[in-house]
């Protein structure tokens, strides 16, 4: 494998800008990668060569003519297939999208534009974002580089996996319930879930409206800093996008690194530790914790009673939510269409009834009976309703809990990644993975997971979550790149370098 | 097809029952872009081309609040003397229909931007209040066009949906029950609507073309005994949409419902569709009180919070109360109580106004719009405002009658023309030659010869009996076929006799 894909984006930028390589070299070592090594690991459902070939070219031009667009100009990155991009497929991982070419750029994908990242593809994912593992995608599982026959999390385990897999040096997620933090901690790579409303949600195909949120999937906190720094800002097109500048994250991450946290306090949550999380995730949570308070960062221990009720309030809000955005795959204007099997001269409503029966997959449909009871009238106040004065509790919770700390801290996921297929047929099973991350999504405030080392018992990735206040997305990077600078003194090199080598790497290394 | 369902007589069914009434009103804003995006809104573009990602509903689009469209809706609500809410939300209204692209509509719910008004009409010199519950944004839908013999989407062969008028913005006007209309039911009705559609011109915020669907009415009818308090069942009969069409739709369900009543039958709790050709109400679907919309704030719209300060500023910019507007133009006018009572009756007042504005004499303008205009609107089934005559083309037909290029005669086909589509009344008059003769050659010759046959006429002339001179004109005027100034032919039978 080519060094330059080892390499972080902070230092291919770096490159770039030294003239030590090119956007198109680049491109073409991801390029390389990914068809090495994506046929074991399955984190695209799309390729763009050409695209991102030509983006690329454009961005050496721009760079020649001393025009670059910015610090990433021409470092390459990959978009969840849930963000639509104008003349590239976009299925959300769904069969009932399956050959939808979006006329339109989400405003996520303009801004990597207009910034010079070339989009070297689309990474799979939960079908719609639904589940924790990337098993619900309609075109078959992403694997986790660091054991083939585990998830690489969800629902965003594709970007998770291309990122962790060296496919691509920097990827966009999206966080519902932590779509974009638990593949983090399970595939051993930084996520961060923005502040909600801090990076527009225009182009992203709704989850859940109220909870859904781009951002930055990367290997390094700085990574992450910069992408957000590209992604984030106000949007006209969202109404619900903060008219606020984002605040400093490169310059918080560089200060972070200094590791000095004197001053800084850290509230452990109790009700998101102990009782139900892996004894290795614990571990390694506790060791980081430690490590923050060998930085200089004062411990409270802070209790958030309500968290407890988060994620049976989530999973009324989210289907509801779900239910109805979904409602608009019926077979009329684009997407999959499927006429019914015996039905001479079918109307409009049994086209629709068998679109929706051959284009959803079973947790889509779940969903959205369960939004649609949900909903209903007589049941809508002590299930909708009640679940939103839930959330109302537990942004008091917070609230309270930010009285007496700067960041929240937890374990990202209970445990590490599962095999493949071992949760799939229990789905609360699979909703529990998302019980530290949830409360920040029905809060609206930022969170982000990086590595924290390996489970003693299975030598898997272990995630640590740092949440803020919101809009003080700063913080997240402050303290997140001075635990990431602690960790990394300790092992001596990033912890990806433990993953296994991937046979397909193997297989093309002795070709050449 | 089933029989046509028995009918009480008007008379018989007012005798014995009290009709209650609910209006709903769905008003097409006209603003510029959409209510959540930027397209235009003109009417009449071909199919399809006034979209974009998100009043298509596609994929990942999301909605934007137009702002005129709240300060719209906030001056309606003004104006129907609601209360405005100081915080409220969008809701969606989930159900599935393809030409709503996002099958659900995004409506307002139990956050109405305004609500608790009410507003005065008058029938036939007596005034009723009626009481608005409510006035709300929301969004159209597209428009289905199901081809087959049935017309609608059962049946259809196959259907075509046209886009462009999905997410204009709407306002819906609600009213609370109308009861005590007796009688007067089906004018108090019509009335409404007129008022509302005067209203609505005058706030500037609407096209209210009715038969253009931008003024469109469901009318809730249901029968009580007469005395009783307890409403009885109601149907609401959808896209009644001419002014005309309110009052016969009325009229129509509180013959039918009082049969049914009569005869022992209930009423069905349903929808009923329209038939503007055939003046009946038929079976739509049946509807419960809990047709389950699944309503919930909308997530992807901030809520509506117009603050008090701007809420009074658009406050400042509502036009005279109707009642007020109308006591003003009665007095510049100087009509009499009955002029004007049958010129507001007539669904003329605008008209009429528009008509003085451009020119006219009151007396003059009134007098086209509530005879001649008024008969051509009845031959043809349409209300007078949809009348394809603009109260500029009377004004210019009176002022040709006034400069004596024309004669009434003359202006009744400068109409037939101007309806025909034959132009501006100035090229109807060039294309058919209908200007009066103004060549005092031939018209004196014509004189000479209308003398001539006619001796015993002449000499009583002669004799001071002017008024027989009539006989004279009118011959003149039918040799010169009507094209002639009557004035001046009897200017000149008189000179000539003199």
């Amino acid at each position: 494998m080519s060094d330059l894909v080892r390499r972080t984006a902070s230092e291919l930028a770096d490159a770039l800008s030294a003239g030590e390589t090119t956007s198109v070299e680049l491109t073409e070592a991801y390029l390389d990668r990914i068809a090495a090594v994506d046929g074991d690991v399955h984190a695209f459902l799309q390729v763009d060569a050409e695209g991102a070939l030509a983006q690329a070219g454009a961005s050496d031009e721009r760079r020649a003519a001393g025009r670059a667009a910015g610090p990433l100009d021409g470092v390459p990155v990959a978009v969840k297939d849930v963000l639509t991009t104008k003349g590239l497929p976009t299925t959300c991982g769904s069969r009932i999208l399956e050959g939808w070419v979006p006329p339109y750029d989400a405003t996520a994908v303009t801004r990597l534009r207009e910034a010079g990242l070339p989009i070297l593809g689309k990474t799979n994912m939960d079908e719609f974002a639904m589940g924790s593992s990337t098993e619900h995608s309609a075109y078959g599982p992403t694997r986790n580089p660091w054991d083939l026959d585990r998830i690489p999390g969800g629902s965003g385990g594709g970007s998770a996996a291309a990122v962790a897999a060296f496919e691509a040096p920097l990827a966009i997620g999206t966080d519902t319930g932590g779509s974009i933090r638990q593949p983090g901690a399970v595939t051993g790579t930084v996520g961060v879930k923005p502040t909600y409303g801090g990076v527009s949600r225009y182009g992203l195909v709704a989850l859940a409206n109220s909870l859904d949120q781009a951002g930055p999937v990367t290997r390094t906190i700085l990574d992450s800093a910069l992408l957000h720094e590209v992604i984030g800002g106000h949007d006209p097109l969202d109404s619900t996008s903060i008219d606020q500048p984002v605040p400093p994250l490169v310059e918080a991450a560089r200060r972070g690194a200094a590791g000095d946290m004197k001053g800084l306090r850290v509230g452990v949550v109790k009700e998101l530790t102990g009782e139900g999380y892996q004894p290795g995730v614990q571990t390694r949570f506790d060791e980081s914790v430690q490590l923050l308070v060998d930085a200089g960062a004062e411990v409270v221990e802070v209790s958030c009673p309500n968290f407890v009720h988060a994620l049976a309030a989530y999973y009324l809000i989210l289907p509801s939510e779900a239910s109805s955005n979904l409602a608009k795959f019926d077979a009329m204007r684009y997407g999959l269409r499927v006429y019914p099997e015996g039905v001479e001269d079918p109307n409009a409503e049994e086209v629709m009834r068998a679109t929706r029966d051959a284009g959803f997959g079973d947790e889509v449909k779940r969903r959205i009976i369960l939004g649609t009871y949900a909903l209903s009238s007589g049941y809508y106040d002590a299930y909708y309703g009640q679940a939103q004065k839930v959330r109302t509790l537990i942004s008091r919770d917070f609230a309270a809990a930010f009285e007496s700390a700067d960041v929240l801290v937890s374990p990202t996921a209970p445990t590490t990644a599962f095999k493949l297929g071992e949760k799939l047929d229990d789905p609360v099973a699979m909703y529990l993975n998302d019980i530290a991350t949830i409360p920040a999504n029905l809060a609206g405030v930022p969170g982000l997971s990086l590595p924290s080392g390996l489970a003693d018992e299975d030598g898997l990735p272990t995630g640590f979550q740092i949440l803020a206040p919101a809009m003080a997305d700063d913080r997240l990077y402050l303290v997140g790149a001075a635990l990431e600078a602690a960790l990394l003194d300790r092992w001596g090199a990033p912890l990806l370098d433990k993953a296994p080598a991937l046979a397909g790497e193997a297989r093309k290394e002795a070709v050449r | 097809m089933t029989a046509a369902p028995a009918l009480m007589s008007f008379e018989e069914a007012l005798e014995r029952f009290d009709p209650v009434m609910g209006l709903e009103v769905h008003v097409e804003l006209n603003t510029v872009t959409k209510m959540f995006c930027g397209c235009p809104t003109e009417f009449g573009a071909e199919p399809n081309t006034q979209v974009c990602p998100t009043c298509l509903g596609l994929p990942g689009a999301m909605p934007v609040v137009n702002e005129k469209g709240v300060e719209s809706a906030i001056r309606i609500g003004l104006a129907l003397n609601c209360s405005i809410a100081p915080w409220c939300r969008f809701a969606r209204k989930n159900y599935f229909y393809p030409d709503m692209p996002k099958n659900f509509q995004t409506s307002q719910y139990d956050e109405p931007i305004a609500f608790d008004g009410w507003t005065e009409v008058e029938v036939e010199g007596e005034t009723f209040r009626v009481e608005i519950e409510r006035a709300h944004m929301e969004e159209d839908t597209g428009k289905s066009l199901h081809v087959g013999t049935s017309g609608r989407i059962h049946g259809a062969d196959y259907s075509l949906v046209d886009y462009n008028r999905a997410g204009i913005p709407l306002i819906e006007i609600v009213t609370k029950p109308i009861v005590g209309t007796g009688d007067k039911a089906p004018l108090v009705a019509k009335a409404y609507v007129a008022h509302l559609r005067e209203l609505l011109l005058g706030l500037g915020v609407s096209d209210v073309r009715m038969e253009q669907g931008s003024l469109r009415c469901d009318v809730n009818l249901s029968l009580k005994p007469a005395g009783e308090e307890r409403f009885g069942t109601r149907t609401e009969t959808k896209n009644v949409n001419s002014l005309r069409s309110v009052e016969r739709a009325v009229r129509y369900e509180i013959g039918r419902q009082s049969a049914r009543l009569a005869d022992g039958q209930s009423i069905v709790q349903e929808t009923r569709h329209w038939h503007e050709d055939t003046g009946i109400t038929t079976s739509g679907r049946e509807k419960s009180d809990a047709e389950d919309y699944r309503y919930f704030p909308e997530p992807d719209l901030v809520p509506i919070a117009p603050d008090e300060a701007w809420v009074e500023e658009l406050r400042a910019t509502l036009p005279e109360p109707p009642r007020e507007h109308r006591a003003r133009l009665q007095k510049e006018w100087g009509f009499s109580d009955l002029e004007m009572r049958d010129t507001v009756g007539a669904g003329a007042l605008l008209l009429v106004e528009q008509t003085v504005a451009a020119g006219a004499t009151p007396a003059t303008a009134r007098k086209w719009w509530l005879s001649d205009m008024a008969r051509r609107a009845n031959e043809r089934g349409v209300d007078l405002a949809d009348l394809e005559v603009s109260p500029a083309d009377v004004a210019r037909v009176q002022a040709l009658v006034d400069e004596g290029k024309i004669n009434d005669k003359l202006a009744r086909q400068v109409f037939d023309g101007v309806l025909a589509g034959e132009g501006t009344p100035d090229e109807v008059v060039a294309a058919r030659g209908l200007a009066v003769v103004s060549d005092e050659g031939a018209l004196s010759e014509a004189v000479d010869r209308a003398i001539a046959a006619n001796p015993e006429v002449a000499d009583k002339i002669r004799d001071g009996k002017v008024a027989a001179a009539g006989a004279l004109i009118g011959a003149v005027m039918k040799e010169m076929r009507g094209q002639a100034d009557a004035a001046r032919v009897r200017e000149l039978i008189l000179e000539k006799l003199s």
